[in-house]
């Protein structure tokens, strides 16, 4: 008989290599889905020729991202430019340690809760590290001593902060709702009706804020092409590229699950298993996500600027004094 | 255990804030300044609050230096890169502060998951740290919030623009 704690880690350690494994390739096909649907949306194929419907794309694309010069600009910061990329996809890869991506598992007669560590402040760990991944890009833009990628990371880091406030705020209506900050309780306290339903604004809110955290379009302004290149990435080359790309799409799907999580009621659902409900509703945000880069154009910097101070953070703010005023009442 | 991992974390905290205040780029010095945080988040969290472990990480490395890194870039205070000696005798501090924090972290991990040896077991959930916060101390609370808000409003007025053409925002 093995001893107990053998037996914890084995499945600790299957459990660390199956989100691993899941959030790598997830993201790979992730870019190869928005190029396949971005072409559909504008009349084309998109990539087809690698593999059967071009399945082995993004393979071709990691082995192409591998094999190219790998550049660093003469006068920047070598040790910053070289950690920088390592940072973006790092916060975005161990992000997912908290998020509940199933109802508990029985295995060899032991409850496995299908989450890496659910933490009672797992909300504020899922906070603390997208605030941090800021730095990623900051001093990867700064370190490339180009005027572009400094501008590109001026504009990130005004960004990420506007909307990491209206982010913050419009998830504490959820935790009022669900009276933790523990994500698999949020979760179970949805198991009638999801918060996206009881509390619409702050869903919608948080949305808006999670698509201007994600840096994509409408909110791409931090590599908006037409104007600074590429903005913090401009002089990154080869995998040094690779991570800050890998962990934009890493960060897509952990900004969707988080939504699932928040406000789509996690892994319930009927008739489906849990875990299939939960990856089918990721998916669906992450559409919405390829979809509106699809449809909208890009804001201008000021725009995004009002629109962050002047509209999502007073209306987080009021829903939060409402919601708050409504339970206090339904308390009685 | 824990008063090691304590004089570690302190040691490093202090070490962190010192070489940060000699350095010349601002830069720079914020990444020091930012591993000082990490140190002091976790001498938080070894005493059994982690929710104030997770403010420190979330409010001072993650917004109050990153608005101090937008500064720095936007008025594009640090000096031209000039490469003096090679670049990773220069990180050589942060890589051993980081390596140290790192293992603190594993530290604090194992002595978590056994039986808890020597780490003191009080711990102040997130809940009874709000009761705490906003029921016994809520005067003290709301007086410093006050200060902050005139703080806010003084710093408008300091900074307030001569009323000239409308000019449209940055």
């Amino acid at each position: 008989m093995m001893p107990d704690w053998i037996i914890t880690a084995i499945l600790v350690a299957i459990k660390l290599g199956f989100v691993l494994a899941l959030l790598l390739t997830g993201a790979a096909y992730l870019v190869l889905a928005e190029r396949k649907l971005l072409g559909r949306m504008q009349l084309r194929y998109g990539p087809n020729r690698v593999g059967p419907f071009g399945l082995m794309q993004p393979l071709a694309d990691a082995v192409k991202l591998l094999m190219k010069e790998d550049f660093i600009p003469a006068q920047g910061d070598k040790v910053l430019f070289f950690i920088a990329p390592g940072i973006a996809a790092v916060t975005a890869l161990i992000t997912f340690a908290v998020i509940p991506f199933g109802p508990p598992l029985r295995l060899f007669g032991r409850e496995m809760p299908l989450v890496v560590c659910d933490l009672n402040i797992g909300l504020l760990y899922f906070l603390g590290l997208s605030s941090l991944a800021v730095y990623g890009i900051a001093l990867g833009g700064w370190a490339s001593n180009s005027k572009y990628a400094l501008l590109g990371s001026i504009r990130a880091l005004a960004q990420l902060i506007s909307y990491e406030l209206s982010m913050g705020l419009s998830i504490v209506p959820v935790v009022l709702m669900a009276r933790s900050f523990s994500l698999t309780e949020i979760v179970n306290a949805q198991t009638h009706i999801p918060f996206a339903l009881l509390n619409p604004p702050a869903f919608l809110v948080f949305l808006i804020s999670v698509l201007a955290e994600s840096k994509r379009t409408p909110f791409d302004i931090p590599e908006a092409e037409n104007e600074i290149v590429a903005g913090f990435h401009t002089e990154y080359s080869g995998m040094r590229f690779g991570m800050f790309f890998v962990g934009e799409y890493i960060n897509v799907i952990i900004l969707s699950s988080m939504v699932t999580v928040l406000f789509l009621g996690g892994w319930h659902g009927p008739l489906l298993p849990g875990i299939v409900w939960f990856f089918g509703k990721v998916m669906l945000i992450a559409f919405l996500f390829i979809w509106t880069r699809g449809t909208l154009p890009r804001f201008r910097y000021d725009q995004l600027m009002h629109f962050g101070w002047k509209v999502l953070v007073p209306i987080a703010l009021l829903n939060v004094v409402v919601t708050g005023a409504i339970l206090l009442l339904l308390q009685g | 255990m824990a008063a090691i991992l304590f004089y570690i974390l302190s040691a490093v905290a202090l070490g962190a804030t010192l070489i940060c205040v000699t350095r010349r780029n601002p830069v720079h010095a914020v990444i020091y300044l930012v591993h000082a945080f990490f140190a002091l988040a976790m001498i938080f969290y070894l005493f059994g609050a982690p929710l104030v472990a997770a403010w420190e990480v979330i409010i001072y490395a993650g917004a109050i230096m990153v608005l101090f890194m937008f500064i720095i870039m936007m008025l594009e205070l640090a000096p031209d890169q000039t490469t003096e000696g090679p670049g990773w005798k220069r990180w050589l501090p942060v890589l051993l502060l980081s390596g140290t924090l790192v293992v603190c972290t594993l530290l604090l991990m194992f002595a978590d998951a056994e039986t808890a040896s020597g780490v003191p077991r009080y711990y102040a959930s997130p809940r009874t740290f709000g009761y705490a916060l906003f029921k016994e101390y809520a005067l003290a609370v709301e007086i410093v919030s006050f200060q902050l808000l005139f703080a806010a409003v003084g710093a408008f007025y300091v900074g307030r623009r001569e009323k000239r053409k409308p000019r449209r925002a940055p």
